[in-house]
């Protein structure tokens, strides 16, 4: 095998680190599907277009001339009321019909997403620049920058802070009775359409939070939304619902698949990859059921 | 019973008729006659897997693409070397005659009906055992997969594009390649919809049904359910690809994501017009491509740059508010006129019960 990255390597490492950094990020996003798949059901296809939404709200900030690392704080904010909005706008009439409606009503939104933040702000590859420079390792033969390290940080603090949230506040315990049984939450009086318009507030806030990290260690464009959305659907269907540290092992399993797939396969293939191993994993997860004559529900 | 018949018959042989003769009587809109018959096509084949087997695929638009890209392979690969012709604007230093032309888009168009229809056969087997939104979701992901890999693909243009080779010059009437296009085009449409009507007729479309419905109490009562998911694919990648191949022959030019796998615009297309007729019905993706066609071409124009913004916000609409179709509103209203029995007294005990 004549890769480059089996000759060197310090290429390993360097794919290595990228790719549990990145991982982690994809995990936070992952997160907030799986909190509203199993509470609301719905599986949302613009999920990654708010990811992206919520980076250039930080991108916006960094125009202004405020550091883009507050984006982690305003963008969380602002984007729960974008997902509140959009709740009560059009999810809230998908909620309890067919997965396939919701599906399609999604991708309307996503459609409508890409296209406003291309008015918007312009159709540039753009990135927010932190300054927070680069960690050398291993003899600067490892570069990290500094900004992958802090958005996996703040990812973590981010998940640890929702994982409290949820078990000990009042709105918490109502999300997660929700999920468990709507109907018999709404007997012993929870309101429910709060909770779904909570839930999806809070995915969208968490989306926020990605894309402002995102902003700083990546970059960002209007139409590269989907990826983030298979990818984070690729991790829920690995990991299942609910099951919080199976979502970052496999976040960052996905992160570290990526990295090879890009130095193996080459850049131009990877979001293909990334498309492909969704597939493979479905497929795979199809022969592994039908093997005790069940399927994926 | 036979007066149904020739009623039929009137309405066959009048749109035949119409459609034989659009090209000359709106001659300005050759162009988009053949995008209408493409169109329609597309939704009457997505409507077979999405309508009457009930697996929603965002898929077909694979088979769409890889006709595409077959199409013009094989129509330059039979004459010229196809690496010098996507690689530097081959369509200039090589030229086809005319009958090299036609026997290229002839077997080109055969090659492309018939790879998408083993590969559907191949991978269905795989895909197919997938049930519900993780078929659509899966199906989606094939497409743009699809995309991105042909997009990093030398030999087929990559990303800068592959110009299909241009319509003979020989031929000096102006008309001939629209009237060309076009015909190939309908002639597909008058097949796929004998082929759709045969099926609707068949016992095929109730084993789809049958799936639809509930596939393991198809499974139960002893349908070979997989075989019949897998052929009812494979139909629609035939027809898909045929559509694909005329479709790039039309447009001239070749882009991986934006032009052959194109899932924001045709695999998105396919899936809303079929809903928008209604569908599970012979006639809902007919209509509904129409209408929707009609919409798009009159409003497009109209909202420039902002299309994109008024097609989501259709999906939506249509999606939320309006699932069944037109077909299915019809249905609902006039209930008769589908054949349906219907008995007065329970029809009112049903409405006091709501």
């Amino acid at each position: 095998m004549d890769f480059l990255i089996f000759k060197a390597p310090m290429l390993m490492v360097q794919a290595s680190l990228d790719g549990i950094l990145l991982g982690i990020l994809f995990a936070l996003i992952a997160y907030g599907m799986a909190l509203q798949w199993g509470v609301m059901n719905i599986i949302n296809i613009a999920q990654g277009d708010l990811v992206i939404l919520g980076g250039y709200i930080a991108y916006t900030i960094y125009l202004w001339g405020i550091h883009p690392a507050w984006g982690v704080i305003i963008s969380p904010i602002i984007m729960f009321f974008v997902g509140w909005g959009l709740y009560k706008l059009v999810i809230n009439k998908v909620v309890d019909r067919d997965l396939f409606i919701s599906i399609l009503a999604t991708f309307g939104i996503a459609i409508v997403f890409q296209q406003l933040m291309n008015f918007i702000f312009g159709a540039d590859v753009v990135v927010a620049q932190s300054e927070y420079g680069t960690t050398m390792l291993f003899d600067n033969s490892v570069t990290l920058p500094n900004s992958k390290i802090f958005s996996a940080f703040i990812s973590v603090l981010y998940a640890i802070a929702l994982v409290i949230y949820m078990k000990k506040s009042k709105l918490g315990r109502a999300i997660r009775a929700t999920a468990q049984n709507a109907r018999a939450a709404k007997i012993l009086g929870v309101d429910t359409e709060k909770v779904y318009a909570a839930t999806f507030g809070i995915n969208a806030a968490l989306c926020g939070i990605a894309g402002a990290l995102i902003s700083i260690t990546l970059t960002l464009h209007p139409y590269v939304g989907l990826p983030y959305t298979v990818r984070s659907f690729m991790i829920v269907i690995v990991a299942g619902l609910g099951n919080l540290p199976a979502v970052a092992v496999s976040g960052m399993g996905l992160g570290l698949f990526e990295e090879f797939a890009d130095y193996i396969l080459g850049t131009e293939f990877r979001i293909g990859a990334v498309f492909l191993l969704l597939v493979l994993i479905l497929v795979y997860r199809r022969f592994k059921l039908s093997r005790k004559r069940e399927y994926l529900k | 019973m036979e007066k149904v018949k020739q009623k039929d018959l009137i309405l066959y042989s009048g749109l035949i008729i119409l459609g034989l003769a659009a090209p000359y009587l709106f001659s300005a809109f050759k162009v988009q006659l053949t995008y209408l018959c493409v169109l329609i096509v597309l939704a009457m084949t997505w409507n077979l897997q999405g309508g009457e087997m009930g697996y929603n695929t965002f898929g077909n638009i694979l088979f769409y693409g890889l006709g595409m890209y077959l199409t013009a392979s094989v129509q330059v690969g039979m004459f010229f070397p196809l690496a010098e012709w996507t690689e530097s604007g081959g369509e200039k230093t090589f030229v086809h005659t005319t009958t090299q032309y036609f026997q290229g888009i002839g077997v080109g168009l055969l090659v492309a009906a018939i790879i998408p229809t083993i590969i559907a056969g191949a991978i269905g087997y795989a895909i197919l055992g997938l049930r519900g939104h993780y078929f659509a979701i899966c199906t989606l992901g094939l497409g743009i997969a699809a995309g991105e890999i042909a997009g990093g693909i030398e030999i087929i243009g990559a990303g800068q594009g592959f110009t299909t080779p241009p319509f003979p010059a020989e031929i000096v009437d102006a008309e001939a390649r629209g009237k060309f296009f076009y015909f190939l085009s309908f002639a597909l449409l008058i097949g796929t919809f004998v082929f759709v009507k045969y099926i609707y007729g068949s016992r095929f479309r109730l084993i789809l049904n049958a799936i639809r419905d509930n596939e393991d109490k198809a499974e139960a009562m002893g349908i070979q359910t997989m075989k019949y998911k897998i052929v009812g694919w494979m139909c629609s990648a035939f027809f898909c690809g045929l559509a694909g191949g005329i479709m790039g022959g039309l447009i001239g030019y070749i882009d991986s994501t934006d032009v052959a796998f194109d899932g924001r615009e045709m695999g998105v297309f396919m899936v809303l017009m079929a809903i928008l007729g209604g569908k599970g019905t012979l006639w809902g993706p007919v209509i509904g491509a129409t209408l929707f066609h009609f919409f798009k071409e009159g409003l497009w124009t109209l909202i420039l740059g902002w299309q994109y913004v008024a097609l989501g916000v259709l999906i939506v609409v249509i999606v939320v508010y309006f699932p069944e179709g037109l077909m299915g509103w019809l249905r609902e209203k006039y209930p008769e006129r589908f054949g349906e029995v219907i008995d007065e007294k329970d029809r009112k005990a049903q409405v006091e019960l709501k």
